[in-house]
């Protein structure tokens, strides 16, 4: 078949590093914007510099570090309750 | 003028659709919504429909602005859900679905806590069907343990009723005080339909079971009738706020998890739930609306993404994430339609839950609530984790499982494709739907802060994302099952059960002749309704369904008077 043989873009190495470092310089271009204005806080602490950028990185590994670590306790196998 | 409800449009408009075949069949059930929708939309604000039963008088339709904007919303999701199941050849499916919508709209359009119950009862017994429909032996069980939940929160809510009609001497649904008995029990029957920390599995256990279709129908109905509810009854409750950031924080550690993909939605559901309890427990104006816009854009997306999924299941046979990847070159549309689904969700500038969400999160910040602020922007990079990043990853992308289907059905395209339209017409045009809202108010989405800080949230969540999995730190999918709060009923539950009846059946001997007697015949009596030839064990005809709602209800009368 013709389809099998077809190679996608994202089929190579190359072309997924490139969205990678899309995503690099985009979040760098994000960050540098806090200099270019100014920000309109409820809260103090939303102005220190890239607080958002931060706060998400960080939530987001922590996340899923500790979802990792619950699964030692909640792990169970496929047929643990019997009806599968 | 007599004011035709429109939920008796979609409910007995949806009896002759058993009857009627072919293309007919179609544009009659799809005509449907729109008819009973237009009836709606020809209601004059205020509207009401009273009969007198029995001495109590029922409000059997009461518009207001907070039950229009939920009615609306349930038509155009009833109208995406009947087209989305055009396909299917299951005729039951498609008249539950619509019998199960009009009960929705007839649940927020109750003026009294009769209908309510009536409503609330009636969408809990059609919608199982959609889980049985399956026809797995996992799905009938599952739909069986969802009933019984569905039914304790009937019978709370029943019980709630008697009371805080007995002490308030109304059965008028307004504003409660949960602090009363009655107020209390009507409290906790809602956070069950509500899917309130510990009362929450039977969502995560049943949804994920039920047919291609009926999962994205049962996501539309019966969480959002309940923060209706709560959003009618109990506006500015506290505790809600802490309630609802629960449910905003700890299932999305279980998404990250968890391999069924549909699952995973459900997980993400709860988190979002969770966004609309905290702006009803905050109760100000603004943040009411922001719950009520939060609802109408959840439905879209949240059906968005259930549909995509289910085109997956359909085309695939396969749901978990362990066993799927690379279906975008297979399924580009559904793809696109999925990852449209996932931007609204994860709140990117342009999409709906951009321009809704962050009216709850502006209404906590104005009252000072810092910790629940903190634990929302948490919740809101999390979703985008789960839900925006995990879904169409590692279904579409992620490696190549070697799958190749077909894309999905026509009707399931043109279904997603209405459904993303919407969600990006919101998020641009969101003064559409702010005009739809109960409160006046000057809200403004976009902002230069508001956006900037939005996609620095958003964009370092993926870049975390991307880090952990080229670094090989991210969970791999795997064939599991996650311990939740359904394991007490599940496990010990169940052995304490087994247990009983052992003891019951090796005591019997030891026990007198009329108590052996006694216990035989109510045995025998269980035995015949309950066992597996029984006939409350089985599937229950609508007739069956209607005669129960009766009774209860006659029951109630009888307790009415007698008090």
């Amino acid at each position: 078949m013709n389809r099998k043989k077809h190679r996608y873009w994202l089929d190579s190495p190359a072309n997924v590093r490139k969205l990678v470092y899309g995503l690099y310089s985009l979040c760098a271009a994000l960050m540098l914007l806090d200099f270019f204005y100014h920000k309109h806080a409820n809260f103090p602490f939303e102005n220190w510099f890239g607080f958002f950028a931060w706060f998400g990185f960080i939530a987001c590994v922590a996340l899923v570090l500790l979802a990792k670590q619950m699964r030692k306790l909640v792990k169970r196998d496929e047929d643990y309750y019997g009806d599968v | 003028m007599f004011s035709l409800n429109p939920a008796l449009i979609l409910i007995l408009g949806a009896l002759p659709a058993l009857l009627l075949k072919g293309p007919l069949r179609a544009v009659y059930i799809l005509l449907l919504p729109v008819l009973s929708f237009l009836q709606l939309y020809t209601l004059p604000a205020g509207s009401r429909a009273e009969f007198e039963i029995l001495g109590m008088l029922l409000t059997t339709l009461h518009l207001d602005k907070l039950s229009f904007v939920f009615a609306v919303i349930f038509h155009i999701a009833a109208f995406l859900l009947i087209l989305y199941s055009l396909h299917t050849r299951d005729r039951l499916q498609q008249m539950v679905t619509l019998i199960y919508a009009g009960c929705a709209i007839g649940a927020v359009l109750a003026g009294d806590l009769i209908t309510l119950f009536i409503y609330f009862e009636a969408a809990a017994l059609s919608s199982v069907f959609l889980i049985w429909s399956r026809r797995t032996p996992a799905s009938y069980a599952a739909g069986m343990r969802y009933l019984i939940v569905q039914v304790i929160s009937g019978l709370l809510l029943l019980t709630g009723i008697i009371l805080h009609a007995r002490s308030s001497g109304s059965i008028e649904f307004t504003q409660m005080d949960p602090g009363t008995p009655g107020g209390a029990l009507i409290f906790l029957a809602f956070g069950i339909k509500c899917a309130f920390p510990l009362l929450h599995n039977w969502l995560v256990d049943a949804y994920p079971q039920a047919t291609v279709t009926g999962t994205v129908v049962l996501s539309a109905f019966t969480t959002k009738m309940a923060v209706y509810a709560l959003a009618t009854a109990f506006a500015g409750t506290e505790i809600l706020i802490w309630i609802g950031l629960m449910m905003t924080a700890f299932p999305i550690f279980y998404a990250v998890i968890e391999n069924d993909l549909r699952r995973v939605l459900t997980y993400s559901m709860i988190n979002q739930l969770g966004f609309m309890v905290v702006g009803v427990g905050i109760g100000t104006e603004l943040a009411l609306n922001g719950t009520a816009a939060h609802a109408f854009a959840h439905i879209l997306y949240k059906a968005l993404l259930f549909m995509s999924m289910g085109a997956v299941l359909l085309r695939t046979g396969r749901i978990n994430g362990s066993d799927l990847g690379g279906l975008y070159k297979s399924m580009p549309y559904t793809a696109g339609f999925c990852i449209i689904g996932a931007a609204s969700i994860s709140a990117f500038p342009l999409f709906s839950g951009f321009v809704t969400k962050s009216m709850i999160m502006e209404a906590v910040a104005l009252e000072g609530y810092t910790l629940a602020w903190l634990v929302l922007l948490f919740a809101s990079a999390g979703v985008f984790h789960h839900s925006g990043i995990k879904i169409p990853y590692f279904a579409f992308f992620a490696h190549d499982s070697g799958i190749r289907c077909k894309e999905a059905p026509a009707s399931m395209l043109c279904a997603m494709a209405l459904a993303a339209v919407l969600c990006i017409y919101i998020g641009v045009f969101p003064q559409t739907l702010y005009a739809l809202l109960p409160h006046e108010i000057g809200y403004q989405p976009y902002t230069m802060t508001h956006v900037t800080t939005q996609l620095q949230l958003l964009f370092f969540s993926a870049l975390a994302f991307t880090w952990l999995v080229r670094q090989g730190l991210y969970p791999p999918e795997l064939r599991s099952v996650n311990l939740d709060a359904d394991w007490f009923y599940r496990k010990p539950g169940r052995w304490l059960v087994e247990h009983a009846m052992r003891s019951i059946v090796t005591g019997e001997q030891r026990m007198g002749v009329w108590i052996k007697r006694l216990s035989f015949s109510a045995g025998t009596r269980l035995h015949r309704h309950h066992g597996p030839q029984g006939l409350l064990a089985k599937t229950w005809p609508t007739g069956s369904m209607v005669l129960w709602v009766a009774f209860l209800l006659g029951v109630y009368l009888i307790f009415y008077y007698v008090y």
